[in-house]
């Protein structure tokens, strides 16, 4: 491997854990979304709320930690991808701003009026979020976004089959999760109901997921041939191990397995993108820009690497710790003073 | 490199500059509320006084608030890196951006450290819960420090050499993250964020003060904070003078549009107030030979004007200039408030009865604010034509993507809003009635 493919397996871990955690919380915001009027709701968006508030900023990192290593190790992908898809990622940051600033409000308002709108903003924003991403992976990885210093067609470049398959695909896989970790949370906590109602939700994205990636075959065949080349030749074994893992996690699910269902469902995600990265390598824009051409200098490479490793030390107990008053339910959104 | 046509090169800057101008302020709370939180709590555990304790849960949830809508908003900054800027990323993401990558660390930390600290009170045991809260911070300090040394780089930009075809090459990460301007920058700014933090929290304790309420619980909410930000503004005003002198001999064309300087002179005056029209500065009072003793410590000393460089290449001398001049004017107005506060506590070991200076304080919330963005102004625009100091102007650095005003148009109105239910949401936190005990403490020198 080299450096420069050590960065660059270095940000997918980035990529990878965002979209497991990160996902999961814009997850709970599609299904705090559909959960039903102000009295009908109200359990559900307790437990959301409860899930997600202690570990939603440390999630959001994981994105901050993507670009921060795109530009630095890989400069020239970074301006590439940036200005090309300008427009889905201007939205995804408006997302972004609006679903961690309405998220953060909610909880501090007691009224119903301003419950609602932030509720409302919260949960509409977690939908535009994942879209606008799965759009940007769509049009990277359907060779839409030309290397160099010029901006590449700003609307096609993501208002394009293979981006709208991205779209769908982040906001579906984001609500699987979602309802797969709430079903384990809802068990955790003691609330029956809620745990059919999450579990219902799960098997039916599950199968929604799985409805759309099939479709997704016939949009990749015509839309991103080399990318469904990949995907069938070098990712095969990954897109096979993801379609597993998700007829396990609905066999696990039904059987009432929450906690291993959890795991199955992750791994089903990591497998799909590894798929991708699989598929495009050695690529890092499609067609345009391989991983080596796109790296920066060597010195700053090994920087960034060991700039790695020290964070990774500093971050590891932290994050276990925060991970292990989460799982027993040390750290309570409820409790107010 | 190839020119760019970028007709809305000016609401790119204005994007850029509102962003930043928005996320300065949450950035510098998100480094000192943090400290002030873990005080109050620490003199409630010492002491077992409750309103310490209720001051550290109230600031702590408007942290909590300023919190997240401060890492959403800094989320925003390292978009618009790419989309406002792909030609200064792409050509020297590899020389700056190491320390973006740590101050992703820094970031992650006090992330991590805010959930526990918000959501583990009462749970975890107090003293653990105390500890939680030091890491945040700590990381909130260093993340400036590392934002800082990018900035500093783009004003002393090292660690790296252009060939004869324009290509970078030779980068060296760690000398560029060394800058020279990195240590006098990021101290100026770290003060800056205490003061700002400390100000903005004592403020409201000292209008309520005015308006009659004047309990022990108002009385420690301001003097805490405000103790804190006068200890800062002394040590404030020395870096300043490190930060103008490292502008003196760094940056000269910057410090001649601080000064409003048009010739180059042995023996500078200093101007104080008044307005550059004409190459020169009028209707300001004139310190005779006072810049080149303030910039080199020296009487005699020769202070680069303007006119050293290309017209081109100045930045708009008023913009700066009167920037620079109200950050000094606050701050200096501050060392005041500072010593008052100082005299009245050795003569009766209380703040100052004067119900003008609890208009000081009250006033010394919002000057803070515009004193840091005055300061922001001075190193940012002060810098400009240039987006890397001598080596790239920022009219090159522009993407060449069409119709980029519509994300700036976009971005002013979720800001807007942004800013409106932060202060909605904060005024329900701080207007929430009090816990009994606390409301009742009333102080036996209470004059009114």
């Amino acid at each position: 491997m080299t450096l420069a493919e050590a960065c660059a397996a270095a940000m997918f871990v980035g990529i990878t854990l965002y979209a497991l955690l990160a996902g999961a919380d814009f997850g709970a915001g599609f299904w705090d979304l559909v959960a039903g009027g102000e009295a009908k709701g109200r359990e559900q968006r307790a437990l959301i709320e409860e899930s997600i508030a202690p570990v939603w900023e440390a999630n959001h990192v994981w994105l901050i930690f993507v670009l921060v290593t795109l530009w630095t190790a890989f400069p020239s992908a970074f301006a590439s991808i940036m200005s090309t898809l300008y427009v889905p990622l201007t939205l995804a940051a408006v997302g972004i701003i609006l679903r961690g600033a309405a998220f953060a409000f909610r909880k501090a308002s007691e009224t119903l009026p301003l419950r609602r709108l932030f509720g409302a903003t919260f949960a509409s924003s977690s939908v535009l979020t994942p879209f606008m991403f799965g759009a940007v992976v769509g049009g990277i990885a359907s060779g839409r976004v030309p290397a160099g210093e010029r901006t590449g067609n700003v609307l096609g470049s993501w208002l394009n089959p293979t981006s709208i398959l991205g779209g769908v695909l982040a906001v579906v896989a984001c609500a699987f999760l979602a309802a797969v970790y709430l079903t384990a949370d809802a068990e955790r906590r003691g609330h029956p109901d809620l745990v059919s109602a999450f579990r219902m939700r799960a098997i039916a994205s599950a199968v929604v997921a799985g409805a759309v990636a099939l479709a997704g075959v016939f949009i990749l065949y015509h839309d991103a041939h080399d990318l469904f080349h990949g995907l069938t030749h070098r990712g095969a074994p990954l897109i096979g191990l993801s379609a597993a893992a998700g007829i396990t996690t609905l066999v696990l699910l039904v059987r009432g397995a929450y906690a291993w269902a959890r795991f199955s469902a992750a791994l089903a995600i990591v497998a799909v993108l590894f798929g991708w990265a699989a598929g495009q390598y050695p690529y890092m824009l499609e067609h345009s820009l391989r991983i080596s051409d796109a790296a920066g200098a060597h010195a700053t490479l090994v920087a960034i690497l060991v700039t790695l490793g020290v964070g990774a030390a500093l971050l590891v107990p932290a994050l276990t710790w925060l991970l292990v008053l989460t799982q027993r339910g040390t750290l309570s959104a409820s409790a107010d003073h | 490199m190839l020119a760019v046509d970028q007709p809305d090169l000016f609401y790119a800057r204005q994007q850029m500059a509102f962003s930043l101008g928005a996320h300065i302020i949450l950035a510098c709370m998100g480094m000192s509320v943090p400290f002030l939180v873990v005080l109050a709590e620490w003199k409630g555990q010492r002491t077992g006084d409750p309103v310490y304790t209720t001051l550290a849960r109230r600031w702590a949830k408007v942290m909590g608030v300023l919190f997240a809508v401060g890492a959403v908003s800094g989320t925003i900054l390292s978009f618009e890196f790419g989309i406002l800027w792909p030609r200064w990323m792409g050509r020297f993401g590899d020389v700056m951006g190491l320390p973006f990558a740590m101050e992703g660390f820094a970031f992650f930390l006090e992330a991590i450290f805010i959930g526990i600290y918000l959501y583990g009170w009462d749970r975890l045991p107090p003293r653990v819960h105390l500890l939680a809260g030091i890491p945040i911070g700590i990381a909130g300090v260093a993340s400036a420090f590392f934002v800082v040394a990018a900035n500093g780089w783009m004003n002393d930009p090292t660690g790296f050499t252009v060939d004869t075809r324009g290509n970078v090459t030779h980068v060296d990460p760690w000398a560029a993250l060394f800058n020279s301007a990195l240590w006098p920058e990021a101290i100026h700014m770290i003060l800056a964020a205490f003061i700002v933090g400390g100000c903005l929290v004592a403020a409201p304790y000292g209008w309520a003060m005015l308006r009659g309420r004047r309990t022990r619980y108002e009385r420690v909410g301001l003097l805490l904070p405000l103790t804190v930000a006068m200890l800062a503004t002394p040590l404030q005003i020395v870096v300043g003078d490190w930060a103008a002198r490292h502008v003196a001999q760094h940056q000269p064309a910057k410090l001649a549009a601080m000064e409003g300087l048009y010739a180059t002179t042995k023996g500078a005056p200093l101007h104080i107030g008044g307005i550059y029209v004409d190459n020169d500065v009028k209707f300001g009072i004139p310190v005779p030979d006072g810049l080149s003793i303030l910039a080199f410590h020296d009487p005699n000393a020769v202070v680069k004007g303007l006119a050293s460089v290309p017209a081109a290449d100045r930045a708009p001398v008023n913009v700066v200039r009167i920037s620079f001049q109200l950050m000094v004017a606050i701050g200096f107005a501050m060392l005041g408030l500072g010593l008052w506060m100082l005299l009245a506590w050795r003569r009766r070991q209380s703040v100052p009865r004067s119900r003008w200076f609890l208009r000081g304080v009250v006033l010394a919330g919002p000057a803070s604010v515009v004193a840091l963005e005055c300061g922001w102004i001075t190193t940012e625009v002060g810098r400009q034509p240039w987006i890397v100091w001598n080596v790239m102007r920022v009219r090159d650095a522009v993407t060449d993507a069409p119709n980029i005003r519509f994300g700036y148009y976009l971005l002013l109105v979720v800001y807007a809003f942004m800013a409106l239910f932060s202060l909605i949401v904060i005024r329900r936190l701080t207007h929430a009635p009090l816990p009994a005990e606390v409301a009742e403490m009333h102080e036996p020198d209470d004059d009114g």
